[in-house]
């Protein structure tokens, strides 16, 4: 047998317990290929659980476990790092409990919290040096680990809670979608309840790389005075919560004048 | 064209830097010579990983042991691992960079585990090409260790050691023996552990690991979650005689006992290194 075709089969052995795949590679002895199959399951379950700490806590060891092995068998990894393993376990949960909306959003909650963590670097902006910015052209560019999501349950109660060790409240529906925020600050990774004017800004912001945008969809909303007022005490959170990380001079080129 | 291995002038005694350790290593004198990372670990974008490393190296030289390189693999290397691996070298400066004589990728498929090869003159080619491309990538001569196996190929040409001798001469890469997992593999197929480590090119090994293992269903199983055993020690001294005073650290993965626990392991391994029989034998054979 060569290299590839022997590299296959073991693949069939590890991901489908496939018995011919393991009577090419080692006959009727299948003691040693039994310990391969079981370090690989045991590693990616457990990469799930390390992954997703909270969630496990919240539905138990047992439900978790269905769960991860449900996962384990239907997706084999890809990716050179397990890191990357925990990705795409919210959809396994949806293919499970359709209709438990709070495991799902849960699990988005500790995926982007783990995956903002080692997101890259950024330096705080400073303040006293944006004083001359023309924030009507400026482009805004918000922290790399910055992960938003409008929520339908109170996850984001349920994680606080487990977080902080306390029991978690029971998973309901919200009365109306919240909005999240989730970004790391220094090296901690955040996580924010926003209102639903501020998460409509951030999301436009961000999308826009512009300050009008939020600007003008404020002012849409509650008026000139008061709109421009949340704009700025809006942008002034985003600097100090190192949300906003660059303000570029200029979104795009000045056109020439004729 | 063969890597450059430089020779072995580092000979101290380490550990593997691991979570549960790190506010020692960050706020205490730990007294080691090097510590060894797990290189896919720091090998992010960012955040407090990567900080906690800079400020390991700034106290100790670090080597950087990887899992995933997948050198057996008959597809070939990624070239976007390589390039993170090469941006961490860069920004390490490592005492040595290893991997595993294994495989772990095939398509799309990435195990994530240390796979075993058959020792057979396709799998030597697939495995020095991949070798040199990484070296060549990496601007340097990396380290290869033994991963322990279960699975012994009916179509092996030659025993794991000829085939790691052959290794080292077209690739020039050098070797981080592992004694546990030259133990377990004997004990799991049947073979001499002492014929394997006068089997291998000693003057290749810069980097020894020592680790524990358990008891499977029939088989050895290298979980690293346990003290050195005394058969490891005697092959450890075995090896010292062959190899002579290389960097020589306990590699704990599981089960992580207190720092102190691993720092008093690592004296036996300090005593067996310095005893002064050891080093007239070592001198003995170098002559």
């Amino acid at each position: 047998m060569n290299l590839h075709a022997m590299q296959r089969d073991f693949r069939r052995w590890l991901t489908q317990a496939d018995a011919p795949a393991a009577h090419r590679l080692a006959g009727a002895d299948r003691a040693g290929l039994d310990v391969y199959q079981n370090n690989y399951r045991v590693q990616l379950v457990g990469c799930l659980e390390t992954t997703y700490p909270h969630l496990r806590t919240f539905i138990g060891d047992t439900a978790f476990r269905r769960a991860a092995v449900h996962h384990v068998t239907r997706h084999p990894p890809r990716a050179w790092t397990l890191d990357a393993y925990g990705a795409g376990f919210e959809r396994t949960l949806r293919t499970i409990w359709p209709d438990n909306p709070a495991l799902h959003e849960l699990a988005w909650l500790e995926w982007a919290l783990a995956t903002a963590f080692v997101a890259r670097d950024t330096v705080p902006l400073v303040p006293a040096r944006l004083a001359a910015v023309d924030w009507d052209r400026a482009r805004l560019d918000f922290a790399p680990s910055l992960y938003l999501a409008r929520l339908t349950t109170n996850a984001s109660d349920i994680w606080s809670a487990l977080q902080a060790g306390e029991p978690a409240p029971d998973p309901t529906l919200l009365p109306e979608p919240t909005g999240v925020a989730v970004w790391r600050r220094g090296f901690v990774a955040r996580l924010r309840v926003l209102d639903p004017l501020a998460y409509d800004a951030l999301v436009l912001a961000r999308a826009e790389h512009s300050f009008g945008a939020p600007c003008a969809l404020l002012v849409e909303r509650l008026g000139a005075d008061a709109g421009v007022a949340q704009a700025g005490a809006l942008l002034a959170d985003w600097i100090g919560s190192e949300l906003l990380v660059r303000v570029s001079a200029s979104r795009q080129p000045r056109k020439e004048t004729p | 064209m063969p890597a450059h291995l430089p020779p072995p002038v580092f000979a101290g005694y380490g550990l593997g830097l691991r979570r549960e350790h790190y506010r020692d290593f960050l706020e205490t004198r730990v007294p080691v010579d090097f510590v060894e990372v797990i290189s896919e670990n720091f090998m992010v974008a960012g955040g407090q990983p990567l900080d906690i490393l800079r400020r390991v190296r700034e106290r100790h030289p670090v080597a950087l042991h990887g899992v995933s390189l997948s050198v057996g693999s008959a597809d070939g290397l990624r070239g976007d691992y390589l390039a993170r691996l090469k941006a961490l070298v860069d920004a390490v400066d490592p005492l040595y960079v290893s991997d595993h004589l294994s495989w772990s990728r095939t398509g799309r498929f990435n195990a994530n585990d240390l796979l075993p090869l058959p020792w057979t003159d396709e799998a030597l080619d697939v495995v020095c090409a991949n070798i040199q491309r990484a070296q060549d990538a990496l601007g340097r001569a990396m380290l290869f260790e033994n991963p322990s196996s279960y699975l012994a190929f009916a179509d092996a040409l030659m025993p794991e050691w000829e085939f790691i001798a052959r290794m080292c001469e077209r690739t020039g890469c050098g070797l981080l023996l592992d004694v546990n997992n030259v133990y377990v593999s004997a004990a799991n197929h049947g073979f001499d552990p002492f014929a394997y480590l006068d089997g291998i090119p000693a003057g290749r090994v810069r980097q020894i690991h020592l680790a524990g293992h358990s008891q499977g269903d029939g088989l050895l199983v290298d979980t690293h979650d346990q003290n050195v055993p005394d058969g490891v020690w005697s092959l450890y001294a075995h090896a010292l005689t062959r190899c002579g005073s290389v960097a020589t650290m306990i590699e704990r993965d599981a089960d992580i006992p207190p720092l102190a626990d691993l720092l008093a392991e690592l004296d036996v391994a300090r005593a067996l290194g310095a005893a002064p029989a050891l080093k007239e034998s070592v001198l003995k054979e170098a002559a």
